[in-house]
């Protein structure tokens, strides 16, 4: 059973024309916008629709198709327990506008996101890696990262 | 696990210090960067990843049905809410009808082990105030938890007891009759526990007040769970959203409005006398025999004595357990109301046997980010309470 609001793409189009890209899902309300429009879109969503509570930022690499990753921002309404899904895609050389400006617990995962992908993000308050040690190198969670490797001690 | 050094560390006033990643009270390996002020805390940075292992990454590699085993190991100390929100996510991803009695019994256990839960964090958020005593209550009555876990599972930690499509195994017998010991002897329990702590001014006084957050601050920070739950807003995914049949139980959501240490203190204990509210209804729903996983033979191994006696059940068998079944192209987003907040996992499928993205949203991460605003301008000796109030689970927070 889900409270989503569907119709919230309708209001979202009339006010972002020709920029929001509706994906289909099984679960809930989907779209893809460019990663220049994104915060001006997060804005929109929270303070006019409602959706206060930012649950997750997923990364999910494409490789090789261009642009490599995607990020994936799983929104929710916490009075009309509504979901929405918001994806973006940026390039491996190309920053991210950071959401920490407006759901400030997206600091995380965005850290999460760039020591595990590589994937920079502008604005943010203390981009260092949050799991693995500073002088570690590459980003496990990318494609091209081998599942196994020698040892470290 | 890297921390910026402030410039305000320069000017000699204040001083850093490390509180673990080995303290106990800090409940696995966390280590807390806190920046002094004499005994009052300026800046308290939670550094983690010391329990990092990856498991995102292993998960990219395994089937669907092997991936059971990683959400177990994630928050060890309530593995079946993880096993719940992991096949839920699939089971929506493929469109699989799970039997009634199956999402029954995996109520039961997602409520059991939130008990289980709620216990240790009971047990050891009263030691960590100074309180040793019931610790060792606690920690007993959760093994006669463990031990029906044991019972349906062979395994007391780590059980992955859900399988994509239904259960593992069926009950066992006389099952029905040890969680109706356990309900029985509960109030018992409780009262004891109570006695040790309720209306005790040394606890409440170390709860009252402490390490407070408000509603605006806990939907900023992400925060979800009793720690939501305490400042006030009555956000639980078992009524909001109900999956696995939980519409079909009556139970109510406990809240309470101060934030702070002693709001989330009470918001547990509440929940576990309606967690076991929710167990007694379950069990009398579930009948002692019935279907215990789905009957699609794509997802689900056919049944021992057929494999003996069919050669078309044996290559189903031998394929499911070596190849996996392959799940359809798609992304799904499910989450279920973990004792720590809402687990979710986000998966997404090409199309084949094994996860492309294997993405867990664990609440205790979320949670533990809320570490500065519940410090600041305490006392050193409150930083403990504020840990142990938060409720977090470090397997969670690492991955």
């Amino acid at each position: 059973m889900n409270h989503n609001d569907p119709e919230i793409l309708d209001r979202l189009d009339a006010r972002f024309p020709g920029t929001l890209e509706r994906v289909p899902s099984v679960d809930q309300p989907t779209i893809l916008v460019s990663k220049d429009m994104i915060l001006a879109l997060f804005e929109q969503i929270k303070n006019a629709e409602g959706y206060r509570l930012c649950l997750d930022v997923a990364a999910v690499d494409n490789f090789p198709a261009l642009p490599r990753f995607e990020l994936v921002y799983h929104l929710y309404h916490p009075t009309k327990f509504a979901r929405l899904r918001v994806k973006s895609r940026v390039g491996v050389d190309e920053e991210m506008p950071s959401a920490t400006g407006i759901w400030p617990g997206t600091n995380w995962p965005e850290r999460e996101a760039f020591d595990l992908f590589g994937i920079r993000f502008t604005g943010h308050p203390q981009l260092t890696r949050i799991y693995l040690p500073e002088d570690w190198e590459g980003h496990p969670l990318r494609k091209d990262y081998p599942l196994t490797g020698n040892r470290v001690d | 696990m890297a921390t910026a050094e402030p410039e305000r560390l320069m000017d000699g006033e204040t001083m850093i210090i490390n509180l673990g990643p080995q303290h106990p009270s800090t409940h696995g390996v966390l280590r807390v960067r806190l920046e002094l002020d004499g005994e009052r805390v300026v800046h308290a940075e939670p550094v983690i990843g010391y329990l990092h292992t990856g498991f995102e990454k292993t998960a990219e590699s395994l089937t669907y049905q092997q991936c059971n085993t990683i959400t177990d190991r994630l928050d060890y100390l309530a593995p079946m809410t993880n096993n719940l929100a992991y096949v839920l996510a699939v089971e929506k991803l493929m469109n699989l009808e799970v039997p009634k009695r199956a999402q029954y019994i995996r109520v039961l256990f997602a409520e059991l082990t939130r008990v289980a839960s709620h216990l240790v964090w009971l047990g050891t958020h009263v030691m960590d105030l100074g309180a040793m005593s019931l610790f060792f209550y606690t920690m007993r009555e959760r093994e006669v938890i463990l031990d029906l876990i044991e019972a349906v599972a062979g395994v007391r930690m780590n059980p992955s007891y859900f399988r994509v499509g239904g259960l593992a195994y069926d009950l066992p017998d006389g099952f029905h009759d040890k969680v109706r010991d356990l309900i029985k002897d509960f109030p018992r329990w409780m009262k004891s526990y109570r006695n040790l702590f309720e209306g005790n001014p040394l606890i409440n006084e170390r709860l009252e007040g402490i390490a407070v957050l408000t509603q605006e601050q806990a939907l900023d920070w992400s925060v979800t769970g009793p720690n939501l739950r305490g400042s006030g807003l009555p956000l639980d995914l078992r009524k909001d959203e109900p999956y696995s049949a939980y519409d079909e139980f009556d139970f109510k959501v406990c809240t309470r409005t101060e934030g702070d240490a002693y709001a989330r203190f009470w918001v547990r204990v509440d929940e576990i006398y309606e967690s076991m509210k929710i167990i007694e209804q379950a069990l009398e729903k579930i009948t002692p025999h019935g279907p215990y996983t789905t009957a699609d033979r794509k997802v689900a191994l056919p049944p021992r004595e057929e494999i003996y006696g069919n050669m078309e059940a044996l290559i189903h068998q031998f394929k499911l357990v070596t190849a996996g079944f392959p799940v359809p192209r798609g992304e799904v987003y499910q989450g279920v109301e973990g004792p720590r907040g809402e687990m979710g996992f986000y998966i997404v499928s090409d199309g084949g046997p094994k996860p492309y993205r294997w993405r867990a949203r664990t609440p205790s991460f979320y949670n533990l980010q809320t570490m500065p605003i519940l410090c600041k301008d305490g006392l050193v000796a409150d930083v403990i309470t504020a840990i142990g109030s938060i409720d977090i689970m470090l397997g969670d927070v690492d991955k």
